[in-house]
């Protein structure tokens, strides 16, 4: 049992100045287990927020966060997070990396050598199995911190932009990794991003949120198109292109555009 | 509008070859400076003897004891203090300077009492460890202690309010304990900025050496130049200059090697 559930959560800050920044309104949301959810909207609309209180690394003012069940009390290993920026460990090799939560829990050697072995080859990262981080390009360090995740064998995977420092086409070749690996491999997951096309790409529901406050506009499944109108195992290019796919995309576009435009000032 | 550079455009850098070249040519001036005015015959060799004066005074400390032991047992007793005085800073300065960056509360209470402590040169504290320690140990451990302690400090408070916070929680995420965050993240994530400390530490350490040796009985090169002073014997005030200047030479290129190391292992390489 994974499944994620947000009931009427407000989450505030409060201001350097004084007062309180309201960055998430009364939300519920409930993701299933096993389903891919993205979260799109404008910056600061809560999303990573909203996501960083699943994880256990920031909590809710008001309302509850619970995974499997159980109310979110602090990080722990079964709800795996994916950072922007990888928070890769600089001082240790890919192996150590990717071996790190193995190590905190005490895996035998022999098993977490044999994990550690197998996502090193799944990611691509054969070879670099000694590198440190710095050595590696940015998509590779992704990579790591996917594996890393993935290694963990978590319930739920929570990712905040993880594709966002990437070039483009680095970012469409892990898009489409990433969519061999949910699809095999299948996780309750929270996958937090601006980039729409992302969202419709990678996801079986899209969460379209709003801010001033940060709040829920809608939710489009694309589950069922993906399935009835053939997605799955074409190349991201192809299905960027297909009718189905941009009709979503401009859905989801039009709930987000006058809000990203009017209210910034 | 860049400035002009001898060498080329600026951000070249030295070959090995102009490296030495040029070093060589610092000494060669300086002691060609010193040899000239001491063959000039102006100052008495009371005041200035020759380098090569110097030189024979250093072979003779070599070869023969003054003050009681040969050179290299001077400069072994001296550091072999050194070594214990920059331990105990070491070993109390970083644990305190990390605790400090940890722990706000520990940070407000010692810092403004740390802040005018440091301010004391270590020889004003020469006086007050004679009074406590005598012709001891302790007295020049206290003086060396004193003079590296506060590089050591600030610099792991340094390093520990540098480490990224997303580090600390991306262990959380993967379950690392308290325990594991500490050992794992925070104090490796200090390290680079730890070793620059030691560094600067080990320096102001060795140097603080003379201020301590002055109120030592027995032996270290303090101590032979202030018996050289004694006996109106220049010569080998400076041949025991010297061998403060090489031996503190040599710690700084050891800890110089021990921090590109760590530089290049975390990836700061530039």
């Amino acid at each position: 049992m994974s499944e994620i559930v947000f009931r009427a959560v407000t989450k505030s800050f409060r201001m350097p100045k004084g007062g309180d920044f309201l960055a998430i309104d009364s939300t519920d949301l409930r993701v299933e287990e096993r389903e891919f959810v993205a979260i799109v909207g404008p910056s600061g609309c809560g999303k990573t927020t909203l996501m960083r209180m699943a994880a256990g690394l920031e909590f809710p003012s008001a309302g509850t966060v619970e995974v499997g069940g159980r109310a979110v009390l602090g990080p722990g290993p079964e709800r795996a997070v994916v950072f922007q920026q990888f928070a890769l460990l600089p001082w240790k090799t890919v192996r150590e990396n990717i071996g790190f939560g193995l190590m905190c829990k005490r895996t035998p050697k022999a098993e977490a050598t044999a994990a550690i072995a197998h996502y090193v080859e799944l990611m691509g990262l054969g070879g670099h199995e000694d590198s440190f981080p710095h050595q590696l390009s940015g998509g590779m360090q992704q990579r790591v911190a996917i594996a890393r995740a993935y290694v963990m064998n978590p319930a739920a995977l929570l990712m905040d932009e993880p594709f966002g420092a990437l070039d483009a086409q680095t970012r469409i070749i892990m898009q489409e990794e990433l969519v061999r690996l949910a699809r095999r491999n299948p996780r309750t997951v929270i996958f937090i991003t601006h980039a729409v096309e992302e969202a419709v790409y990678l996801a079986d529901r899209v969460v379209v949120m709003g801010r001033k406050p940060g709040r829920i506009i809608e939710t489009m499944d694309i589950r069922s198109t993906r399935e009835a109108e053939g997605w799955e195992g074409r190349p991201i290019e192809e299905v960027m292109d297909l009718p189905s796919f941009t009709h979503m995309r401009s859905q989801i576009w039009k709930l987000l555009k006058p809000r990203e435009q009017g209210q910034d000032a | 509008m860049s400035q002009k550079n001898f060498l080329g455009p600026s951000g070249t850098t030295l070959g090995l070859v102009e490296f030495w070249l040029l070093t060589l040519t610092g000494f060669a001036l300086f002691f060609g400076t010193w040899a000239g005015v001491a063959w000039l015959g102006v100052l008495s060799p009371q005041f200035l003897p020759s380098p090569m004066a110097v030189w024979e005074t250093l072979v003779r400390l070599w070869n023969h004891p003054f003050a009681g032991h040969v050179y290299a047992e001077h400069m072994g007793a001296s550091l072999g203090r050194f070594l214990m005085g920059w331990a105990l800073a070491v070993g109390i300065g970083i644990p305190l300077g990390l605790l400090m960056g940890w722990y706000r509360l520990l940070d407000e209470i010692v810092t403004p009492l740390f802040d005018s402590i440091r301010f004391v040169a270590p020889l004003a504290w020469v006086p007050l460890a004679a009074l406590w320690f005598g012709t001891g140990i302790g007295g020049p451990l206290l003086i060396i202690f004193v003079g590296s302690f506060a590089p050591c400090v600030i610099s792991a408070y340094r390093g520990a309010r540098l480490v990224e916070p997303r580090l600390v929680e991306a262990a959380q995420t993967m379950g690392a304990s308290g325990r594991q965050v500490m050992l794992q993240v925070l104090v490796p994530g200090a390290m680079p900025s730890i070793i620059s400390g030691l560094r600067v530490s080990a320096g102001l350490g060795w140097q603080s050496l003379v201020g301590s040796e002055l109120i030592v009985v027995g032996a270290g090169l303090g101590y032979l130049m202030v018996q050289g002073q004694g006996n109106l014997n220049t010569s080998v005030v400076i041949a025991g200059m010297i061998g403060i200047g090489v031996v503190g030479f040599a710690i700084d290129v050891v800890l110089r090697g021990v921090e590109a190391w760590f530089r290049r292992r975390w990836g700061q390489d530039t």
